[in-house]
């Protein structure tokens, strides 16, 4: 008998780039209307991941002065593409803090070589830093 | 015709609609089942079609199970199950013939699904019946998930025949009507029904095209 897994695994989309919390990333968000579709773009630090076959992020931006936060599931085809725009340096996997941060408090460190030999690129980054 | 398969209830997921909206669906390994008896009326007094389902090992089979198994030229099964049917719905399905989760439900929207309920063993009146709970505080004393009074007093000076109780809840066999057929893979037997099914994950259940 097949399993559950097995099948959640075929529903699921592997065509997203690699992307964590903290990240800066472009969503191409498909948008029906009526007859005609479009695709509208949604740009913003990811400041929450969530797993599972119900995955999900939410991204965040600042929109005319207003803190804006949007929910995507990951593998919903109303998402067109997602871009990575930049890699952020975060200690953290749930960025709430951020909702209280506004302006340059708000910004978030370039994470300059993303994850490849593990001990040696955190040394890196420090040195960067 | 209203054909009934045999299946086993993979478990839930999510998936997506063409139109990006994401629903919860009970995927149901549906079929294939081997008819394996004709019940005609001149002989047995009624028409049905019996089917076999999930094959059994040929040590584990009864002598008895093996010859009627064999009556049809089909391997041993390890679920019978009858399907009533008039007979000239039955004229299509001969003894060794497969039925297939995706023929059967192919074009349909809505179906029903049986299976037994999770067992919850002896459950008391709060679990078992949705009752309320007495009040936690104003002077409650050592009374906390009870029904509450059973009936009135000298008349009719006895409860009430089905009364609701404390009792067995669950593993019990349940139906659940009119669920949306979601998406059907019929190379894979799969059928994806929006909403739940009763029975735990790997449980049997019985798919049919909704009465509704």
């Amino acid at each position: 008998m097949r399993n559950i897994e097995s099948i959640q695994d075929l529903a699921s989309r592997a065509d997203h780039p690699d992307f964590r919390s903290g990240d800066t990333v472009r969503v191409h968000v498909r948008i029906k209307e009526g007859e005609k579709e479009r695709i509208q773009v949604f740009e913003g630090v990811v400041i929450v991941r969530r797993r599972g076959p119900a995955a999900s992020f939410t991204v965040r931006k600042i929109s005319y002065g207003v803190g804006v936060e949007r929910i995507f599931p990951l593998h919903s085809p109303m998402i067109a593409k997602i871009e990575v725009k930049a890699r952020g340096k975060v200690r953290r996997s749930r960025l709430f803090y951020l909702r209280e941060l506004t302006g340059k408090a708000a910004r978030i460190k370039e994470r300059v070589q993303p994850r490849e030999p593990k001990k040696k690129a955190k040394k890196a980054k420090k040195g960067d830093a | 015709m209203n054909l009934e398969l045999l299946g086993r209830k993979l478990g839930m997921t999510q998936i997506f609609t063409d139109a990006g909206e994401r629903v919860p669906v009970t995927v149901i390994a549906a079929g294939p089942c081997v008819v394996v008896q004709k019940k005609t009326a001149e002989r047995d007094g009624y028409c049905a079609v019996q089917f076999g389902f999930e094959e059994r090992k040929e040590k584990h089979t009864s002598k008895a199970a093996a010859g009627h198994v064999a009556a049809a030229g089909v391997s041993p099964k390890r679920f019978l199950y009858e399907v009533r049917l008039p007979a000239e719905d039955a004229e299509g399905l001969e003894p060794g013939q497969e039925v297939a989760c995706g023929a059967t439900f192919e074009g349909v929207a809505k179906v029903d699904v049986a299976g037994t309920s999770k067992g919850r063993g002896f459950t008391g009146v709060i679990k078992r019946w949705n009752f309320s709970m007495p009040k936690a505080t104003h002077g409650t004393h050592e009374h906390y998930r009870h029904a509450g009074a059973l009936g009135a007093g000298t008349y009719p000076g006895r409860i009430v025949k089905g009364k609701k109780m404390a009792g067995q809840h669950g593993n019990k066999r349940t139906t659940t009507l009119g669920l949306r057929v979601e998406r059907l893979d019929a190379e894979n037997g799969l059928i994806f029904v929006r909403g739940s099914v009763p029975g735990h994950n790997r449980g049997l259940v019985r798919v049919r095209a909704s009465t509704r």
